[in-house]
């Protein structure tokens, strides 16, 4: 390999890890409430709500169902509206954060969903308003699960990144397609897939790790 | 008035499955006073759950009313039952504690939902966790706890509030025999040096023998029988109290006309010989199948199973002798 190319896949990977960093940060932001509120609203809980939960929950659905390599193309607009540019590190966060955003939202429903319902009832029995025993009681609870989820979507995240390639987008997955894909370079499409598959085993154990360290029973 | 705790009148309640209403608790009526030990007693499925949570509405009625200190629960909006909810403190059977933080944060959390200063939270929780013996495990996790010690730290948490009432839904039901044995001694001893009135919901009769002043029989969500400890366990009178209080007699007579009859005594008579008076006074015999005695309150209370003699008339002088003697006496069903 050439040093240029050795060059390119280190700026690679750097790029891909600021594209996965950022992009999970942003949809944990606006995933976590809406995946809160979903749970929140549903049947039998806290603050149900059965318009609001299926309005959101339909759009969180209907995000979900579109494949990423669709969402990208239809976020073009949107995405150079934020960014001023579609295409680049900086503007690949943007569907990242969208396609993200539904997974994130569904992710921390089912772990906060497996709070047992005794610690609400306590909650209830001490007099703790509904919103503060989601934020004092249930989400405390359900941390570590909600870590060992963080895991898995971040590892999605980078995932994608790769796949954002196909658009212009930076980081690995761009390099497999340009030097080994279009140029049939076999070694520089091994080399980032290994890359890939490293970093996304990291991100896991990394994750895993935390979440057991943070779980007390 | 002032004294009473809780009053409920007619109480009903209803539950849902599968769009489907079920009573699970049908006209009950009973009253709690300030400082009593109240226990609840029925099989599982009888409904003392649902009327445990009735007291701090937890569950809804749909018909009656449930009075705290005059006031009727369903009348308050949900920050006055969230204030009202601060002076009732509940501990349950799997003691819900929080299993991502420490014993001592565990303890804060009512303090904290009531907004008191953090410095504050932690004095308090500290005095808590002395009572209840537990000062050593204050940055200790629950899951690190054995059932008895973790019963404790609910217990010191519902304590924090400084509540008037203490509500434990089979609280002791899911530890062994000496650790209810301590846990209902610290109940008791509670009870007694802050005047907290404690209901307590229970299937065992040895919890409601050992620390109970009161006692409700709950049969298929209908109040069977309420009263003192001592009066109830010693002449039930429905049926469902009879079930509970005596345990079902597996013999059958050993001859065809021979019959089984129940004695009961209480603490007034129970220095007395009776089986000897009668071979002495009457010269029939009898022969005791089972026998036991509790101690209720303090108070000596037994029960023996007699197989009578063949004869009706010699039967008619035992059982006539027994009555005279002031026990009750009652006819063993044949299994």
């Amino acid at each position: 390999m050439s040093d240029y190319i050795i060059e390119a896949i280190r700026d690679g990977v750097f790029e891909t890890l600021i594209m996965t960093f950022f992009g999970s940060l942003f949809s944990y932001l606006i995933g976590l409430p809406v995946g809160v509120i979903l749970y929140a609203t549903s049947k039998g809980r806290l603050l149900e709500n059965r318009p609001a939960n299926i309005v959101l929950g339909t759009i969180v659905n209907i995000m979900r169902s579109l494949p990423f390599l669709i969402l990208l193309v239809l976020l073009i607009p949107f995405t150079r509206f934020v960014t001023g540019s579609s295409i680049g590190t900086v503007a690949t966060i943007v569907p990242l954060t969208v396609g993200a955003i539904p997974i994130v939202a569904r992710m921390v429903e089912s772990s906060l969903c497996e709070v047992k319902p005794g610690i609400i009832e306590a909650a209830n029995s001490m007099g703790a308003s509904p919103v503060y025993t989601i934020l004092h009681f249930i989400i405390p609870e359900a941390t570590p699960s909600l870590l060992q989820g963080a895991a898995i979507n971040v590892a999605t995240v980078l995932g994608y990144s790769a796949m954002a390639g196909v658009i212009g987008g930076g980081g690995l997955g761009a390099i497999a397609l340009q030097y080994g894909y279009y140029r049939y370079q076999k070694d520089v499409l091994w080399t980032t897939v290994i890359l890939l598959v490293v970093l996304v085993m990291l991100i896991q154990e990394i994750g895993i790790f935390i979440s057991k360290k943070t779980r007390k029973n | 008035m002032s004294d009473l705790v809780f009053e409920l009148e007619n109480v009903s309640t209803t539950y849902k499955n599968d769009g489907k209403e079920f009573p699970a608790l049908k006209d009950v009526s009973l009253q709690i006073k300030e400082g009593e030990i109240y226990g609840i007693i029925g099989m599982s499925g009888a409904g003392k759950s649902t009327l445990v949570r009735t007291l701090n509405r937890l569950e809804e009625v749909s018909a009656g009313s449930v009075k705290y200190y005059g006031k009727d629960l369903a009348g308050l909006s949900s920050k006055e039952l969230r204030n009202v909810r601060h002076s009732i403190s509940m501990i349950f059977q799997s003691f819900n504690l929080l299993e991502q933080r420490t014993v001592i944060e565990n303890v804060e959390q009512p303090l904290k939902i009531a907004g008191i200063k953090r410095s504050e939270r932690r004095e308090i929780a500290r005095k808590m966790l002395q009572t209840v013996d537990l000062s050593d495990k204050e940055t200790v996790y629950p899951a690190r706890l054995s059932g008895g010690q973790r019963q404790r730290v609910a217990i010191a948490r519902a304590l924090a509030s400084d509540p008037k009432v203490l509500l434990c839904d089979e609280a002791t039901s899911a530890l062994d025999p000496k650790i209810t044995g301590e846990i209902l001694d610290l109940l008791k001893k509670i009870n007694e040096e802050r005047k907290i009135t404690i209901v307590i919901i229970t299937h065992e009769m040895s919890v409601v023998e050992k620390i109970c002043d009161k006692v409700a029989i709950i049969d298929e969500g209908v109040l069977a029988e309420a009263g003192k400890v001592k009066d109830v366990f010693t002449n039930p009178q429905s049926k469902a109290a009879r079930k509970l209080v005596f345990p079902s007699n597996p013999f059958d007579p050993s001859s065809e006309n021979g019959k089984l009859i129940r004695i009961v005594f209480d603490g007034t008579n129970a220095n007395v010989p009776f089986i000897a008076n009668l071979v002495e006074k009457t010269g029939k015999k009898v022969n005791i199948l089972s026998a036991n005695t509790k101690s209720v309150g303090g108070i000596g209370y037994g029960q023996m199973i007699l197989e009578l003699p063949d004869n009706i008339n010699d039967q008619k002088i035992i059982t006539g002798f027994f009555k005279d003697s002031g026990l009750s006496v009652s006819e063993v069903d044949r299994i």
